[in-house]
């Protein structure tokens, strides 16, 4: 989310090589499977970091830190890309009343535009927390104890698949509809003040 | 990197094809293809359900698609890994269990998509289209589908992109898919997983990338119309 919001603003920054890194972060974030994503990270990344960190990172689990990582950079990338639909649904004439009151860019950013841009962008945020949070079965591939895993382990040492395999189906569908029944509720309660 | 690639190269794009299974990249294709081709009848005929009006058919139709849409891709390989055995009653390749997930999994957002399109029109074209006799089925097949099928091309082909990513996960189960097959030249070559995982993620993102901007592309054409 703060990577998010740094992407995001970053972006709406008219400083031109600026804008290019962060389209080429998104872009690739945006076109590489999660999955390997999450590769990268765990075994490609500790080939190029200093060994004292990369055995450090091997007495802490290195597993969960890495698809940690992975999963917030992507799930930033996803969001900064709703934030800044958000943005550009604020008019640019805020942008400018806020530059003519002497605000800075960054501080027009910050106190102008964001604020409104956030609300503009949850209910697109809540979807993306959906998918993060189904994005995390993913780290199960890297080992990661994490509900998928969990159920595999149980499921090797009992031999009960369907009720585990029931189990998980219903832990994952409990959250995933309140975090549905939450964007529902959400732009419900805030419907957007201008049809865009 | 380059002699990984010349070393590898083959074996990336079409695994060890004429000797074993179709893998690699053409593997890949080969799932994606296969995916998007056999959900989207099924997603044609959630769509319309979803837009209709008696409930019997709209209440189904809308648990099925919520119920996919909370679940993880990878939840529902794993059912198909041990409910297809069960159901059939013998053994599936792991090939064809992917397919299935992903069938079933892509229905449900594809038939957003086809919900979208005919939400899209206008109801006009509904009243005009039935106040000239037309049955409720030859007002879909004659009017609303083919206006609503090009105006959803572009989604269509994020939604391509989106199964392209997704068909990564048949690694898990074992599919000779590009992943898999980058995970084993990595455990041939032990010292240079950096590599071969960019190599990788270059090949996601040149084929995603462009399949973007062709999306883009189409869209702005429609938009010209």
């Amino acid at each position: 989310m703060i990577f998010a919001l740094l992407l995001a603003s970053t972006r709406a920054l008219p400083v031109r090589p600026l804008r290019l890194l962060v389209a080429a972060i998104v872009e690739y974030h945006r076109n590489v499977p999660v999955l390997v994503q999450i590769l990268i990270w765990y075994f490609a990344v500790p080939q190029v970091l200093p060994d004292p960190l990369r055995l450090w990172l091997n007495r802490q689990d290195g597993e969960f830190l890495f698809s940690m990582i992975a999963l917030a950079l992507n799930s930033g990338a996803f969001m900064s890309e709703d934030l800044r639909s958000g943005l550009r649904a604020v008019p640019t004439a805020q942008f400018d009343a806020a530059r003519s009151l002497g605000l800075s860019q960054i501080g027009a950013l910050r106190y102008v535009m964001l604020p409104q841009a956030l609300r503009i962008a949850v209910p697109a945020i809540i979807n993306q927390t959906l998918f993060l949070f189904k994005n995390t079965s993913l780290a199960m591939a890297v080992a990661v104890g994490e509900l998928t895993y969990r159920m595999h382990e149980i499921e090797n040492t009992t031999f009960r698949t369907f009720e585990i395999f029931m189990f998980g189906t219903i832990a994952y569908l409990t959250f995933s509809f309140s975090l549905m029944g939450l964007g529902a509720w959400f732009s419900r309660r805030y419907p957007s003040a201008h049809r865009i | 990197m380059l002699d990984i690639l010349r070393d590898f190269g083959v074996l990336f794009l079409i695994g060890s094809y004429p000797t074993g299974p179709l893998g690699g990249l053409a593997g890949t294709l080969l799932l994606s293809i296969l995916g998007l081709g056999l959900s989207f009848p099924l997603a044609l005929v959630l769509g319309l359900m979803r837009t209709s009006s008696q409930r019997w058919l709209l209440w189904p139709a809308t648990i099925w698609v919520y119920t996919l849409r909370g679940l993880p891709l990878l939840m529902i390989i794993f059912w198909a890994y041990f409910g297809i055995p069960i159901l059939l009653g013998h053994e599936v390749s792991a090939f064809i269990t992917v397919v299935c997930a992903i069938v079933i999994y892509e229905s449900a957002f594809l038939s957003e998509i086809v919900r979208a399109g005919l939400e899209g029109l206008s109801l006009g074209q509904t009243q005009a289209a039935r106040a000239l006799g037309l049955t409720y089925f030859q007002t879909m097949r004659y009017v609303l589908l083919p206006q609503a099928l090009t105006n959803m091309l572009p989604s269509l082909l994020n939604q391509f992109v989106s199964i392209i990513k997704a068909t990564s996960l048949a690694y898990v189960v074992g599919v000779h898919e590009v992943t898999l097959v980058a995970s084993q030249v990595n455990s041939m070559l032990l010292t240079k997983p950096m590599q071969v995982f960019l190599i990788l993620a270059a090949m996601y993102f040149i084929l995603c990338f462009s399949l973007n901007r062709a999306a883009g592309a189409l869209e702005r054409h429609l938009a010209r119309r």
